[in-house]
């Protein structure tokens, strides 16, 4: 063991923390600067593969024109109010499963019977009910993260061990109090990990749901990009569509450390790396 | 004057009177059709006022008797009988019974002063009011300067001096203590076993204390209660306060001549059981 914690510093002399940090940042400029050097030198078809400079400048015009940012903005509000019609309701009624049999008895196989439909499939459905406006792209995110918020929260109620359930009823803790004091905070890690995956769910199906059943957002610039073969649009809406999973991805992260301060977080690190930052 | 003082200490102390009577009581779990008697009738009247000590080889069913003190089981037939306290007027009636639990009982989630108030917003306390009671047991317990840290930042001692914070706040009539220092190193334990007594000689709360551990039985305990092997019954009961008087100071109890014989005492009790105990293990009953 000691032999290897000695060896481990690496050929920068950074700490791990730091070095690894480097490596994150590093990774994707390489992969571009690969790929640019592949379309400067003619190794990629630039008419489906353009370089990354192409589409950085592709991205700067669409954004000086306002184009770029009327698509982004719509998914995004798209998005938001789908997201938040859906992980609401799917909290609730995953927590009140956790807690209760009987809404366990009533809700389970409705889930189990409805969770594994794909849902592009239904958007057809959707868009015969709520027409072609907002309300169908609201309707579809809504679904989608639904599933996601109800399991994760339903899991992460049956996962609370059952001592803090014994504290609550010998302290007399009332059902409101063991919903808002015990279920909800207890059930939070796992809600948290439900939600950040029912953001990821939503981008995949907000860019599929526009592809189709839309004339504006991310996907319907992909899609229309493809089809009047503007190349570049569609890798800036590609670019765009990564970005903003990255920053959502971001934005969960910081929201679970405001939302879970009792997660040892950040000095919850591997032994290791603790013993290397020290050295 | 001194008159006076006497007679509130009787008030609070009479002797032998009745907190908990318990009768016939037993509890049978189903296992596959099968069933197993953890507690098998048992008859006892738990003091009022009284620190009683229960311990027993393990599985012997003393955590559960505990449980069904504290209502998070039933017992499954025989009779629980608590004598009340009259309530203040003007007052609202006490919790019955607070428990401590084991090492994980404080919640993650609360920091240390939510913990504590909790039983008291169970009550349905406003927050002004729980919280200033909430912060005068923290510093009882020495936890000033921690009321606002989560438990993950506190050591095993910590959290159980929060527990029984929690406790001890929520006034309860019985407070009903589960291994609550089993998880603790020596040095912890035997500084918080000599805090647990300072805190309950101001209350003369009526105690029910399980432990594996003889040394801390007759540390804390009026009485011990020895159990025997399962299906669990009173094995015997020895007086200790008959040895050591209150108020009792736990380095001189641990020093002194008559500790090795009260442990004798309660050992040679107890080791048949826990015996007989090993070997139905080794049967694989």
């Amino acid at each position: 063991m000691s032999s290897t914690t000695k060896t481990s510093k690496n050929m920068f002399c950074m700490t791990s923390d730091n070095f690894e940090k480097m490596l994150s940042v590093m990774s994707p400029v390489v992969l571009l600067a690969i790929w640019e050097a592949a379309a400067l030198f003619g190794w990629l078809d630039v008419r489906f593969f353009p370089s990354p400079t192409a589409i950085f400048a592709g991205l700067w015009n669409m954004l000086i024109s306002g184009e770029l940012w009327e698509h982004v903005s719509i998914s995004i509000v798209r998005i938001i109010v789908g997201f938040i019609a859906g992980a609401i309701p799917g909290i609730i009624i995953g927590l009140a499963m956790g807690m209760s049999s009987k809404m366990r008895a009533i809700i389970q196989p409705l889930v189990h019977a409805t969770f594994p439909i794909p849902k592009v499939a239904i958007l057809p459905l959707l868009i015969l009910i709520f027409g072609m406006g907002e309300m169908s792209k609201y309707a579809i995110i809504a679904l989608s993260v639904v599933y996601m918020a109800l399991i994760n929260a339903y899991e992460g109620v049956r996962d609370i061990p059952p001592i803090y359930m014994d504290v609550g009823d010998n302290f007399g803790a009332n059902r409101k109090m063991m919903f808002w004091d015990v279920a909800l905070p207890g059930a939070m890690p796992a809600i948290m990990a439900g939600l950040k995956l029912g953001m990821g769910v939503a981008l995949l199906v907000i860019v599929a749901a526009e592809f189709v059943g839309a004339k504006s957002g991310i996907g319907y610039l992909i899609w229309n990009s493809w089809q009047i073969f503007e190349v570049e649009k569609m890798y800036v809406g590609l670019m765009v569509t990564a970005i903003l999973g990255f920053a959502t991805a971001a934005l969960f992260n910081y929201m679970e450390r405001v939302l879970i301060p009792w997660r040892k977080g950040p000095s919850r690190r591997p032994a290791r790396s603790k013993k290397n930052a020290k050295a | 004057m001194m008159q006076q003082r006497a007679q509130v200490y009787e008030m609070k102390r009479p002797a032998h009177e009745a907190k908990i009577r318990l009768k016939n009581v037993r509890k049978v779990f189903k296992l596959e059709e099968k069933e197993i008697e953890v507690l098998s009738p048992i008859n006892f009247e738990i003091r009022r006022g009284e620190f009683l000590c229960v311990v027993g080889p393990s599985g012997c069913g003393k955590t559960t008797l505990l449980r069904i003190l504290a209502g998070l089981e039933e017992e499954s037939s025989g009779d629980i009988e608590f004598v009340r306290e009259a309530t203040q007027p003007g007052k609202k009636e006490r919790r019955i019974n607070s428990m401590v639990f084991q090492e994980h009982g404080v919640f993650p989630w609360m920091t240390v002063r939510d913990n504590v108030a909790f039983g008291l917003k169970a009550q349905g306390m406003g927050r002004k009011e729980r919280y200033e009671i909430a912060d005068e047991y923290i510093e009882k317990v020495g936890l000033k300067a921690f009321k606002n840290a989560y438990p993950h930042q506190l050591s095993g001692g910590m959290k159980q001096r929060a527990s029984i914070a929690r406790a001890f706040a929520n006034d309860p009539e019985i407070l009903l203590m589960d291994e609550p220092f089993a998880a603790l190193d020596e040095q912890t334990k035997i500084i918080l076993q000599a805090e647990l007594l300072r805190i309950w000689e101001e209350t003369h709360k009526t105690v029910v204390y399980v432990t594996h551990s003889i040394d801390e039985a007759i540390v804390l305990a009026d009485r011990v209660m020895i159990m025997t092997t399962r299906p669990g019954n009173i094995k015997e009961v020895i007086d200790v306060n008959e040895v050591f008087s209150r108020p009792r100071n736990v380095d001189n109890v641990k020093s002194s001549a008559g500790y090795g014989e009260m442990f004798g005492r309660i050992w040679s009790c107890l080791r048949d059981e826990v015996m007989a105990h090993q070997r139905e293990v080794e049967e694989g009953k």
